[in-house]
């Protein structure tokens, strides 16, 4: 395949969703079950040209990178700088091709889950245009091979999770959850675009290849090292925002309100996992302290979010602080420098993850449907401690459900060991060699963290028996539009289709496709070369895999021992650590904190402007208009007395002129002859004197 | 009856010396008879001999000046526009009398004076 029939077809997979999108949002109510076929067909297509893309990428041109390049605008003549032409495009490189077909392959099992899920809805045609809108986006961001395309995409898939949260925005929750997940993502992205504004003002492109190599050749941003660190830092706020990460994760378990599908699609595998994607896009030019910055709020965020998701009883919140945890661990990853093993586990968590919340999403169908039967609809059908049991009802989903609880765990055999694994060397060698060791302490107590709070699921979900025999009587498998999706996921969250060693994922083709990039930035500045931290990771393997092996294993063993046999009761734990559970169930108060500085700030701001507009300027207004009709009334005066005067008097005058010459006029020729005589004698005389 | 002739060859033997002067002081006798007329005269008809006797002062200057100004036929000339001016303005201002007697029944001046309203 040559190189531009591969990059037309990228383009056609692009533009594909979006021929998608206009079509449903235009006639979807009036095509057949309301399109739904259309919007999975189109993606459906989208994903097979990815797949091919793939193949032939990493089958045929290696490592190389196949750009397509168009100038959007030339900016003939800029004062200060010259000509300016705009260039953008695509590119397809190994990042990319790989993260093709993990977008389009999510995407397409979430329309065909979406089918049986949003059964019914009254949005159903809107639901499924926006799904399309998203891919679209969502692969621009993917294509992109400058900051511009890449921050519409970034701005786009923004506003189509926006859309999908608020889904059903009668309910007042959901539409708050998408004006909050829009808003906070704001926050991350305003230093994006400073990021790119900074840069694009020292390199006047905003090719990342050109960026690259302004750096590489020595010119920096004001030219300073300072600044230039600065710079990856600013970019990394996009994905601080955009991936959920601390501080700014608040938004991602809020988004949960949204359709079920839609949270595996966005708020698990594709969106949120576009910050680490964009970490991995601007790596070359992170520099060891901004890849430092990046590692530890990986760190934090994992480690938040593991101990927040520990105490929650609702389903999907759990796994939204699960996908923020794991989405800090592959930001810790590329921070620490294991940029293929980040990047990997974004793969393979897209896959696990889009599972569970799939699994989840079809328990939620299954206990709405048996609550929506008798009647009930008081309980939550999303509350864990609602469930129970449902191993005997839907055992599709329960072993689907088990095998993604295995992989995210970390056990061996499944993708989650091959690049959890990865990432845990990763950081053993970055603690090893910066002394950073917090770094390695955090990933490993997320591991066992992640082992606990994912198998109480599990026990709380699928074991044991349901509490209530008449609702357990009407729960039902979902349907097999729904159950295949879930198959496909659990079978791609097997080892097999990463690497052909179960153990060692240092040969996964994903890996060896995606090396880590050379960093452009000066020596002085760089992170510890690719050699170098490869060398002290490799010794670590077997350390890293056994230490992840038995933390899992402890936490697996205390959720058993606690949920499933009862040894220890939870709700006494609970209570005896009571300061400290009420801390992690009402999330470390990170809303509450939020509430109290940020939106009272901007409230109590309001106020003080408010009173400013009222006062002072209102004021100033006012002062105006009080003055414009003073000096209004002193000319209505002038008007009055001056000039009307001065017409009056005219007036006047003329007036009694008139009364005394109309005395002449008699009527009588004979006497004006006598007056035209005497003037003529009179004129005579005066200009005789004259 | 000697004397007459004798006034009369007298009067001959002046002829050759009558001066500009007295054809004006002629025509300012005329023009003041005219201007009397005009304006004391009550009928209507009376007013316009006063104009024809203005106007014919008028022509006496005119013939007078062209005599002894040096100004050749033009005098004459204009006196003739005048008297045929006079003619037509008689031929109108009889009409407009007769008209203004027609309405009024009367050409005394005094009383048609709606001139004023």
């Amino acid at each position: 395949m040559t190189p531009d029939t591969l990059l037309t077809l990228a383009v056609a997979t692009l533009l594909l969703p979006l021929c998608g999108f206009v079509l449903m949002i235009f006639f979807g109510k009036r095509l057949p079950r309301q399109g739904d076929w259309l919007s999975t067909s189109v993606i459906a297509v989208s994903l097979g040209m990815a797949v091919v893309i793939l193949a032939a990428k990493i089958g045929s041109y290696g490592g190389e990178t196949l750009t397509l390049n168009f100038t959007w605008v030339d900016l003939h003549n800029v004062p200060l700088i010259g000509p300016l032409p705009i260039i953008l495009g695509v590119a397809v490189d190994n990042l990319t091709a790989v993260m093709l077909v993990v977008v389009t392959l999510i995407s397409t099992l979430v329309h065909l889950f979406s089918i049986g899920y949003m059964h019914g809805d009254i949005r159903y045609s809107r639901y499924f245009a926006y799904l399309g809108f998203f891919s679209f986006s969502m692969l621009m961001i993917v294509l992109a091979n400058n900051l511009f395309l890449l921050y519409v995409g970034w701005e786009l898939v923004g506003i189509s999770s926006y859309l999908l949260i608020g889904h059903w925005y009668e309910k007042k929750s959901a539409s708050n959850a998408a004006i909050k997940a829009f808003l906070v993502n704001r926050v991350g992205d305003f230093g994006f675009f400073l990021g790119i504004a900074m840069l694009f003002m020292t390199f006047h492109t905003f090719g990342l290849r050109e960026i690259f190599e302004g750096i590489g050749a020595g010119r920096l941003p004001f030219e300073s090292n300072w600044w230039l660190t600065a710079a990856g830092v600013l970019l990394f706020c996009g994905a601080v925002g955009k991936s959920a990460q601390f501080p700014l994760h608040v938004w991602l378990p809020d988004a949960m309100e949204g359709p079920t599908p839609v949270s595996a699609l966005i708020h698990a595998a594709t969106m949120v996992a576009a910050g680490v994607y964009l970490v991995a896009r601007i790596f070359p030019l992170m520099t060891a302290d901004a890849l430092l910055v990046v590692a530890y709020i990986g760190a934090i965020t994992a480690f938040i979010s593991a101990t927040i998701a520990i105490t929650q009883n609702d389903i999907k919140k759990v796994l939204a602080y699960s996908t923020i945890s794991q989405l800090g661990y592959m930001i810790m990853g590329l921070g620490v420098g294991a940029y293929s093993a980040g990047f990997f586990h974004l793969v393979t968590h897209a896959m696990f993850k889009a599972g569970l919340f799939l699994g989840s999403g079809s328990i939620i169908h299954a206990m709405h449907n048996a609550l929506h039967h008798e009647n009930d609809h008081a309980t939550d059908a999303q509350d864990l401690r609602n469930m129970g049991g449902l191993r005997k009802a839907m055992p599709v989903t329960f072993w689907t459900f088990v095998v993604y609880t295995l992989a995210i765990c970390g056990v061996p055999l499944t993708s989650g060991f091959l690049s959890k694994d990865e990432i845990l060397a990763g950081t053993l060698a970055f603690g090893g060699m910066s002394g950073h060791v917090i770094i390695p302490v955090i990933g490993f107590l997320v591991a066992g963290l992640t082992a606990f709070y994912m198998f109480r699921v599990v026990i709380l979900a699928f074991l044991g028996d349901h509490k209530d025999a008449a609702r357990f009587s009407h729960l039902r498998e979902s349907p097999m539009v729904m159950t295949i999706p879930l198959v496909v996921l659990a079978i791609l969250s097997v080892f097999v289709f990463y690497s052909f060693n179960p153990f060692d994922a240092s040969d996964s083709w994903i890996v060896r496709a995606v090396g880590r990039p050379d960093s452009v930035v000066p020596p002085s500045m760089a992170a510890p070369s690719t050699e170098a931290f490869e060398e002290a990771a490799h010794g670590l393997h077997g350390t890293a895999m056994l230490l992840s092996l038995s933390v899992a294993g402890i936490g697996v063993l205390f959720a058993f021992v606690t949920y499933y046999w009862r040894k220890i009761n939870a709700d006494a734990v609970a209570s005896a650590l009571g300061p400290a559970y009420r801390f992690l169930l009402n999330k470390w108060y990170f809303d509450e904190i939020y509430q109290a500085v940020i939106v009272n700030g901007t409230l109590a701001l309001s106020r003080i402007l408010r009173w400013f507009d009222g006062n002072i300027v209102d004021g100033l207004v006012n002062g105006t208009g009080w003055v414009t009709r003073g000096i209004s009334s002193v000319s209505g005066m002038f008007d009055t007395y001056v000039v009307d005067g001065i017409v009056n008097l005219t007036g006047y005058l003329s007036g009694v002129g008139g009364l005394a010459l109309r005395k002449f006029q008699t009527g009588r020729v004979q006497s004006y002859v006598i007056f035209a005589v005497l003037s003529v004698m009179v004129f005579y005389f005066v200009f005789r004197l004259i | 009856m000697g004397s007459l002739g004798t006034v009369w060859s007298e009067f001959l033997g002046w002829l050759p010396h009558v001066q500009l002067a007295h054809f004006l002081i002629v025509s300012a006798i005329m023009f003041s008879f005219g201007l009397y007329g005009v304006a004391t005269r009550r009928n209507a008809i009376l007013v316009l001999m006063g104009i024809e006797l203005i106007l014919n002062a008028a022509n006496i200057n005119l013939i007078a000046f062209a005599r002894y100004g040096g100004v050749n036929l033009d005098g004459q000339v204009a006196a003739m526009f005048v008297i045929a001016l006079a003619a037509a303005e008689a031929a109108v201002a009889l009409a407009i009398v007769l008209n203004i007697y027609h309405r009024f029944q009367t050409v005394n001046i005094d009383e048609v004076s709606s001139l004023k309203e």
